[in-house]
């Protein structure tokens, strides 16, 4: 019964991914879409948290590449994914919880 | 899970508010969805998280400010069968809140607890 949580905010601007990572289920996943896409990647104040998640994780890759940030490396938790595999993640969930 | 009613498929609805009031219209933008889905017999229920329990906030006077006072409407979810209102008691205590601040009965639930609620719905509504 798994929930596939969409996050789009980037939290140096706002705090939702860790309200987000602090509710859900561990079977769940979590994508990273738009802004949020930028903690994706190792090196930033955020590398520490989201490679401790139990949670799979989830980055939509033209968000990144649109952000110039494909030259640097994903977290070893992060799985990037195109927009059929966005599509693919959608219908392997149960639900769909955009975190706004 | 899915229950026929005479107009189609009946679904269980979860809104989840996390926003003030009066700051933005997402608070009333929910509150209208949400009678919307009570409208069509759907099987609502909200939870208020994070800024979305101050919507449950007692004595709101928002007409200083020129803004409808929906509070209210909350009181009569009730009559539309919405009787199940879900409020994460972490966030009331970080806002110096409790369960008596609020003005309607409402169900406590932790934030560690959130997920199994979430685990049983077939669509969530963020607002």
């Amino acid at each position: 019964m798994a929930t596939l949580n969409i996050v789009n905010k980037s939290p140096f601007e706002k705090r939702t991914l860790e309200q987000c990572l602090s509710r859900i289920a561990e079977g769940d996943s979590v994508l990273l879409i738009e802004d949020a896409s930028v903690v994706a990647v190792t090196g930033t104040a955020y590398a520490e948290l989201l490679s401790g998640c139990a949670q799979k994780l989830y980055v939509l890759s033209p968000d990144l590449a649109a952000r110039g940030l494909t030259d640097k490396e994903l977290l070893g938790t992060m799985t990037a994914v195109d927009y059929p595999g966005f599509v693919e993640l959608v219908t392997e969930h149960e639900r769909v919880h955009s975190w706004l | 899970m899915e229950d026929e009613y005479e107009g189609g498929v009946v679904k269980k609805f979860l809104y989840v508010n996390r926003r003030a009031p009066h700051g933005t219209v997402y608070a009333l933008e929910s509150l209208e969805t949400v009678l919307i889905g009570a409208a069509f017999d759907q099987d609502v229920s909200v939870l208020f998280i994070d800024d979305g329990v101050f919507q449950l906030k007692k004595q709101q006077q928002p007409e200083g400010i020129e803004v409808k006072n929906f509070s209210k409407t909350f009181r009569a979810l009730e009559m539309y069968d919405v009787e199940q209102l879900f409020v994460e008691s972490e966030s009331l205590a970080e806002r110096g809140l409790s369960e008596d601040d609020l003005l309607v009965d409402v169900e406590l639930v932790s934030r560690a607890s959130v997920h199994e609620l979430v685990d049983q719905q077939d669509v969530i509504l963020s607002f």
